[in-house]
């Protein structure tokens, strides 16, 4: 089982004390963070993609190409890759060269963005949001395994003899995963090529997500991919720690209180109660983080989000410390005591390099 | 059983909102036909989902308890929503509640509109607001809508609030008689290939 973080990339004011980091503050902070999570023993960093402020990161690939140079384990993912208003030949190419620059350590997460401007300004509609992800997605899987594509579709310009460059690395493409929230179509779409399913469940309850996983599982099954059980699925977590869990509330409500995302809105304790959201001891976060397999079940990917909401990088870098030596170590030990047997292991280019060639050997 | 989901978006306690609720609910369970127990009444208060209904605003989910109170409206067979007139149209907390709804929630749904108000002044405020806006839920809205201005619950009977009542439960019956019962909402499955092939057609060459 993999562990990681995922950032949104925001620019927020830290409540607290009113300063706001520029953007090269934020943009450099992320990179602090990405090198942290490999130094705590962290498997995955993975960034999110927006066009908008007061997001930084637009430009996803190079900046975990920068974060490639300067690790060595790390898997660097996204948290979403738009592949709704990017192009797919370009998402095709950028991160199979990525993918080559950091040796393999890169798969991706497609999502459909939620911003509605982010449409028009990149020339689509937001109505065709899921007919955009089905076929933009379609292409990029094609690209990938086909040296030579001819394409025509709905949304770009068609392609006559088009290869995309460079070819994936050792000639498997990086993992992809498919985020959603509330698509059935999502989950339809990553179990008919077998791919991960990540239900970002920070937000919402888990009965909803818990549908999500189980149509995901249900299909992967129908498609031929492997049991129920061996379907990939990501999920995410929000957690805030302190060695005392009244510190750890004390500390974070004001950030929570002022979160852009729901803040201003439902108390901090209703709000635990009824999403992931763990605000407390290290223990309590592993208890929490321990009961998702209840809900969802064996799991190939866990990341939380630990750098938003106007949190300072020192804290965050103490979070991830605390991430790193008290909470993730007994969870990979606990989740793997739990485990079923014949579950899929996490993804990694090595393993499907491997499973590529047993394949090719069986014939 | 036929199920009738009243929502009220009265604030006084007590409200002559609900009362409004309350007496057309009782008229359409009497013109429904057939032994009283078929029919069951779930009412829905606003006011007390007021913080919850502005959470999911911010959240963009539920809490559990406006869960509850969505898919009774969700699952209901018809639905009687009464909102006081707040500054000549349906109330904030009345609209928010249709906003957090699954907007194809009410599709075929028959639905009873009606309204409280201090005059009957602001009686159109029926037919200019919670009419279009349920017609744009895809709700089948009875024609009569009724309306209680505080001189109307002093009135004699005969043309008075009594027989509108009547008369729009009566239409509220007639309609659900005529249409088959919910089944619980499924999510429907498209399969792959039938997305795949959807995009098919659409290709200009």
């Amino acid at each position: 089982m993999q562990f990681g973080i995922f950032t949104v990339g925001d620019v927020t004011t830290d409540p607290t004390n009113g300063t706001t980091p520029t953007e090269a503050e934020r943009i450099k902070a992320m990179v602090t963070i990405a090198l942290k999570a490999e130094e705590v023993g962290l498997d995955v960093f993975a960034m999110g993609e927006h066009h908008n402020p007061p997001f930084v990161p637009s430009s996803p690939t190079t900046m975990l190409g920068y974060v490639a140079a300067k690790t060595d384990r790390l898997i660097l993912s996204t948290s979403t890759t738009l592949i709704t208003t990017n192009d797919p030949v370009k998402i095709a190419e950028d991160y199979a060269m990525l993918q080559h620059l950091a040796d393999g350590r890169v798969d991706l997460m497609m999502g459909r963005g939620n911003t509605g401007p982010v449409y028009p300004w990149f020339g689509q509609d937001i109505r065709n949001g899921i007919a955009l992800a089905i076929e933009n997605y379609a292409l990029v899987h094609r690209l990938w395994r086909e040296d030579v594509v001819d394409w025509e579709g709905n949304f770009r310009t068609p392609l006559q003899g088009f290869t995309s460059t460079p070819r994936p690395l050792d000639g498997v493409p990086p993992f992809v995963w498919h985020g959603s929230i509330r698509s059935p179509e999502i989950a339809e779409q990553a179990a008919y090529y077998g791919d991960g399913f990540f239900a970002n469940n920070i937000f919402w309850p888990k009965e909803h997500f818990a549908r999500l996983i189980e149509l995901y599982r249900t299909r992967f099954a129908y498609y031929g991919h492997g049991t129920p059980d061996q379907a990939i699925v990501g999920l995410g977590g929000q957690v805030f720690m302190r060695k005392n869990s009244q510190d750890a509330v004390r500390e974070f409500r004001p950030y929570f209180d002022k979160a852009p995302v729901y803040g201003n809105g439902p108390s901090l304790e209703d709000f635990t109660e009824q999403t992931p959201l763990t605000v407390g001891s290290p223990q309590q976060v592993i208890d929490r983080t321990l009961t998702f397999r209840e809900s969802f079940g064996d799991y190939q990917r866990q990341l939380f989000l630990m750098d938003h909401a106007g949190l300072p990088l020192k804290t965050v870098l103490e979070q991830l410390d605390i991430l790193g030596e008290e909470v993730v170590p007994v969870l990979r030990k606990e989740f793997a005591a739990r485990r079923k047997p014949g579950v899929a292991e996490a993804p990694t280019h090595a393993a499907r390099v491997a499973a590529r060639d047993a394949a090719l050997v069986a014939g | 059983m036929t199920v009738i989901a009243v929502v009220s978006a009265g604030l006084s306690q007590p409200s002559s909102t609900r009362l409004l609720a309350d007496r057309l609910a009782e008229a359409a369970g009497r013109h429904l036909a057939g032994p009283a127990e078929n029919t069951e009444i779930r009412v829905v208060e606003l006011r007390g989902l007021a913080v919850d209904i502005a959470n999911n605003l911010v959240t963009g989910f539920p809490s559990p308890a406006l869960k509850e109170a969505l898919e009774t409206v969700e699952r209901a067979d018809g639905l009687i929503a009464v909102t006081p007139i707040f500054t000549a149209s349906y109330s904030g907390l009345f609209k928010s509640f249709f906003d957090v709804l699954d907007n194809t929630a009410l599709q075929g749904t028959p639905v009873l509109i009606a309204a409280t108000g201090g005059t009957a002044r602001h009686s159109l405020a029926l037919e200019h607001a919670l009419r279009p806006m349920f017609t744009y839920l895809r709700a089948v809205v009875v024609p009569t809508a009724v309306y209680a201005a505080s001189e109307d619950w002093g009135a004699t009977s005969g043309d008075g609030l009594a027989s509108r009542v009547d008369r729009a439960a009566g239409e509220l019956a007639a309609l659900l008689s005529r249409t088959p019962p919910k089944r619980p909402a499924e999510e429907p499955l498209i399969p792959f290939e039938q997305q795949l092939a959807a995009l098919r057609p659409f290709t200009t060459g």
